[in-house]
């Protein structure tokens, strides 16, 4: 963006003192180096908590752990759009630049949030595979090596929440658990072992919250940084719980 | 009869932690698990080439001993070869845990695991799951994990740091001190057994491979504390990592593995220089060496690339769709971040800070010397010896876990404990921890705690990485007391008690330094050079003198380390010159 003055970097970023404060704004600027990211323009915040109008202030709180778009952490909403800091080039974006919480979720505290709802979602479509236990037991099973590529796909989701907060149905308006979730249940039932609990993870998704929450608007496939072909999983989780419900009643 | 049930606290959720949890939930028992982040986001996730262990899937004959010999070769033989020869014994049979688990491993045509070459071993012998090993091992832990917090025998305290232990009248550990995050709530807890698991230091160097919660503080802390810090001197420098100026981002060394190949414009023509130099290993040379001929065509040789610190690490020349299937996510990775296609391009790298071989000192069943204290994963000292091989660290800190969990429960069943804690005992201990971050809350001198920490990693990158001086290193000593004096005149500019990141690395940043002083007097001492420390003034390896454990202890009163050195098992195989000029005899 030719038309951008080099030198510096501007920021807008929506702060908030506690989740029951009032959001309010505060615009930052910093020196530009090639190949920033705003991750690392935060840090040089915190290297200088000074606001553009000279204003000593508190360091802004973010979360962040790998800078390698892996952990998930960093997620906040850069520019409108939800995705990870740590990868956000300030090369590619519109100045200035506008920082803000993923509000889907409770705010901590400025763009610190609390995802701990994906955890407990994983709890609820039972997300693991169902071992006896991590002593010998004997040869694991062979696998179909394309399936296991689909399930390597899958099993990349870093639990950003970048999915949920795109996803119009995800919110206080329903119980729907969101995508990530959803899918993930179906990575454990491609598994050869995780397959024998399918039929209880099929009967979670058909309850409150579970697939038919999903109004298939397709948000969340654009969204996810980990490029998880999510729409497609949730049609096949939509088939699979459709079979099952045909099978639960012929089953009575 | 119902099995006895016991309170362990483990602190850190990465692959090491994990898997104690695991083992002491299967045994019955209880864990407080503390960790800074949701342990899904642990730093064991950016690993990214594989796990070795001797699969002999490829008709290449692979051993046990052959992984246990490279290990202890490549290590420089400063390892306990019997803590070794567990570790490779158990490997195979954690790889079929795990694959049990579902981690997605890359498979061959025919369904079963591929193998793949790392650094330092001629057969094929690292599982791997594309390029995200460790995300997909940490996830199948933490998968497992969340099943027995559903069950309720496992409560996570995440999002909480560990500030300290709490020692009974007879020294024995008998629980810690942590502090909420957000609620900046500190409290006491009561543990039978606690284990350490809180991973490397790297942030101690600042700009580094790891994650920035891989502050060794908690490693610090218990030093602070009377554990012994064993080899600690001992840092790989990886030599392949993009340099950034929030973090050097690693290239696999699966690169090399898959057929990437270094070289710099010498007299206008590529000069493969580590073809050149090691004919045997050639650019799958271990990561010291390779750091360290990077460093020379650099630094002494002025060939880096335009003048500056960089060299290629070329994949042009393997056929893409091959580098999609094999490297995909890394490669993502470079374009991601740098904003070029490794795939047509080379791409420029330079050595960075990676991993800490030595750390807390621990026996073969990860006691370390205060009783009731345990460690295990990368902040222990044990396996790796004076330099880790490549896919050797996700198999140390995993099986690791396997020994401390048990061991865990053994030590609350049969040891010797001594009395009982008081309420009043965890209270004062609490108590000084308020007090100590209370007191933070007030400072208002003129530093700012990151510019401060960005300078310690400075300092500790210039003198204490590939080559080493004595002078230096002495005079690093100086500089790192002058920045301990200095933290002192830090001003917190956030003084709420409210998520307040400022205030606790203010409290990380003095473990820090105090970690930097046990690196670089370790460093001082060793005269010699071995595995990952060189030392100019001393080029060669000088067993009779240095084939010893460090030992570094904290010195209450003045603050500083005290260096001494101890015998350690090496029975099994004779010391024999490293070089990988030629191929490994054996
Ligand atoms: C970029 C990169 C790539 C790598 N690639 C490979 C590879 O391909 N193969 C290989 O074998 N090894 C690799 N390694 C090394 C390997 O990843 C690590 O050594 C290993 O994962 C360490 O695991 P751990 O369980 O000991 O610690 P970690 O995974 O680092 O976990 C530490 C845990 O402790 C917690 N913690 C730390 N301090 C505190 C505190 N004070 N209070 C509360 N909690 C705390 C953290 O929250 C975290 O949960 C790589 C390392 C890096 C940096
Ligand atoms: S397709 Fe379903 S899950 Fe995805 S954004 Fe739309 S409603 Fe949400
Ligand atoms: S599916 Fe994608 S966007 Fe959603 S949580 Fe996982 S990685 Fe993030
Ligand atoms: S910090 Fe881990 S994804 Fe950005």
């Amino acid at each position: 963006m030719a038309e951008q003055n080099k030198q510096t970097v501007t920021f807008i970023i929506e702060r908030q003192d506690g989740p029951d404060s009032k959001p309010y704004t505060q615009e930052f600027e910093i020196p530009y180096r090639p190949a920033l990211n705003v991750v690392a323009s935060l840090m040089e915040i915190q290297k200088n908590p000074v606001t553009k109008d000279g204003k000593k202030v508190a360091p802004v709180v973010w979360e962040c752990n790998c800078l390698e778009k892996v952990c998930g952490a960093c997620m906040m909403v850069i520019n409108g759009r939800a995705r990870q800091a740590c990868c956000a080039l300030i090369d590619e974006l519109e100045q200035p630049i506008h920082l803000a919480p993923a509000r889907t979720f409770p705010v901590i505290r400025d763009l610190l949030i609390d995802r701990s709802v994906m955890f407990e979602s994983l709890k609820r479509i039972q997300g693991w595979v169902e071992i006896d236990g991590t002593w010998e037991v004997k040869d694991a099973p062979i696998q179909n090596p394309y399936t296991a590529q689909t399930a390597y796909e899958i099993s990349h989701c870093m639990t950003c929440g970048c999915c949920l907060e795109a996803c119009p149905n995800v919110g206080p308006q329903s119980d729907f658990i969101g995508p990530a979730p959803t899918v993930q249940a179906y990575l454990f039932n491609l598994h050869p072992l995780g397959k024998f609990d399918k039929e209880k993870r099929l009967n979670t998704l058909m309850e409150k919250g579970g697939i038919t929450s999903c109004g298939n608007s397709q948000n969340c496939v654009q969204a996810c940084p980990k490029n998880i072909k999510l729409t497609t999983y949730l049609a096949q989780v939509n088939r699979d719980v459709n079979k099952q419900a045909l099978k639960n009643i012929f089953n009575k | 009869m119902a099995k006895a049930k016991y309170k362990i606290v483990v602190v850190g959720g990465g692959l090491s932690g994990l898997m104690a949890t695991l083992k002491i939930c299967e045994a019955g028992s209880d864990v407080d698990l503390f960790s800074y982040c949701p342990v899904k986001r642990s730093h064991s996730l950016c690993a990214q080439g594989g796990i070795n262990a001797c699969m002999d899937t490829k008709g290449e004959h692979d051993s046990i001993y052959e992984h246990f010999d490279d290990t202890v070769y490549g290590g420089d033989f400063l390892a306990d070869q019997v803590a070794v020869k567990g570790m490779c014994e158990a490997a195979p049979k954690l790889i079929k845990m795990f694959d049990r688990m579902g981690v997605p491993f890359t498979r061959t045509a025919e369904g079963v695991l591929d193998l793949r070459n790392f650094g330092g071993q001629k057969n094929k012998r690292t599982c791997f799951a594309g390029s995200t090993t460790g995300q997909q091992l940490l996830y199948a832990l933490d998968e497992q994990v969340r099943k027995w917090e559903v069950k309720g025998n496992v409560k996570k305290y995440e999002f909480w740091e560990f500030i300290k232990v709490i020692k009974n009248k007879e020294g024995v550990c008998r629980g810690i001190v942590a502090q909420s995050m957000n609620s900046m709530e500190i409290k006491a807890f009561r543990a039978d057994t606690v284990i350490i698991a809180t991973g490397g230091p790297g942030q101690v160097f600042g700009r580094c491979t790891a994650s920035t919660i891989c502050n060794g503080s908690a490693v610090s802390a218990v030093y602070q504390q009377g554990a012994h810090i064993g080899n600690p001197e001992f840092i790989q420098i990886h030599p392949t990592a993009i340099p950034g100026s929030d973090k050097n981002r690693l290239m696999s060394e699966a690169c090399r593995g898959e057929g990437g190949r270094i070289w710099v414009y010498k007299d206008g023509k590529p000069w493969y220089f580590l073809e050149e130099m090691y004919p045997a290993y050639g650019n799958l040379v271990p990561r010291d060496v390779a750091s360290r001929a990077i460093y020379d065509v650099c630094m002494n040789q002025h060939l880096g690339i335009n003048g500056e610190n960089r060299v290629y690490l070329d994949l042009s020349h393997i056929p893409a769709d091959y580098l999609e299937r094999k490297l995909g996510g890394i490669l993502e990775m470079y374009s991601e971040f740098v904003g070029k296609d490794p795939r047509k391009v080379p791409m420029e790298i330079y050595p960075s800070v990676h991993y800490s071989m030595g750390g807390i000192w621990v026996d073969r069943l990860h006691h370390t010397n205060i009783p009731g204290l345990m460690a295990s994963g990368e902040c222990d000292y044990q396996y790796h010896g004076a330099n880790r091989l490549g896919a050797n660290s996700l198999l140390s800190a995993a099986y690791s876990g396997t020994i401390s969990g048990p061991e865990a429960i053994n030590w609350a069943a049969t040891g010797d404990r001594g009395s009982e804690i008081t309420d009043e005992e965890l209270e004062a201990a609490r108590q000084a921890c308020v007090d100590q971050f209370e007191s933070i809350l007030k400072m208002d001198g003129p530093e700012n705690v990151h510019r401060l920490h960005h300078e310690l990693g400075d300092v500790m990158n210039k003198y204490v990485t590939i080559e080493r001086v004595n002078q230096d290193l002495d005079y690093c000593l100086e500089e790192l007391k002058k920045i301990l004096k200095r933290w002192n005149d830090i001003g917190v500019t956030d003084r709420g008690h409210w998520a307040n990141q400022e205030a606790m690395f203010v409290r990380q940043l003095r473990n820090m330094i105090l970690y930097a002083m046990v690196v670089t007097k370790a460093a001082r001492m060793r005269d010699e050079s071995r595995g990952a420390h060189f030392k100019r003034e001393f080029p060669t390896r000088n067993d009779e003198r240095f084939m010893k454990t460090t030992i570094v202890d904290y010195n209450t009163e003045t603050e500083e380390p005290m260096v001494s050195y101890i015998e350690f098992d090496h029975s099994l195989v004779k010391p024999r010159p490293r070089n990988y000029a030629v191929a490994k005899k054996e």
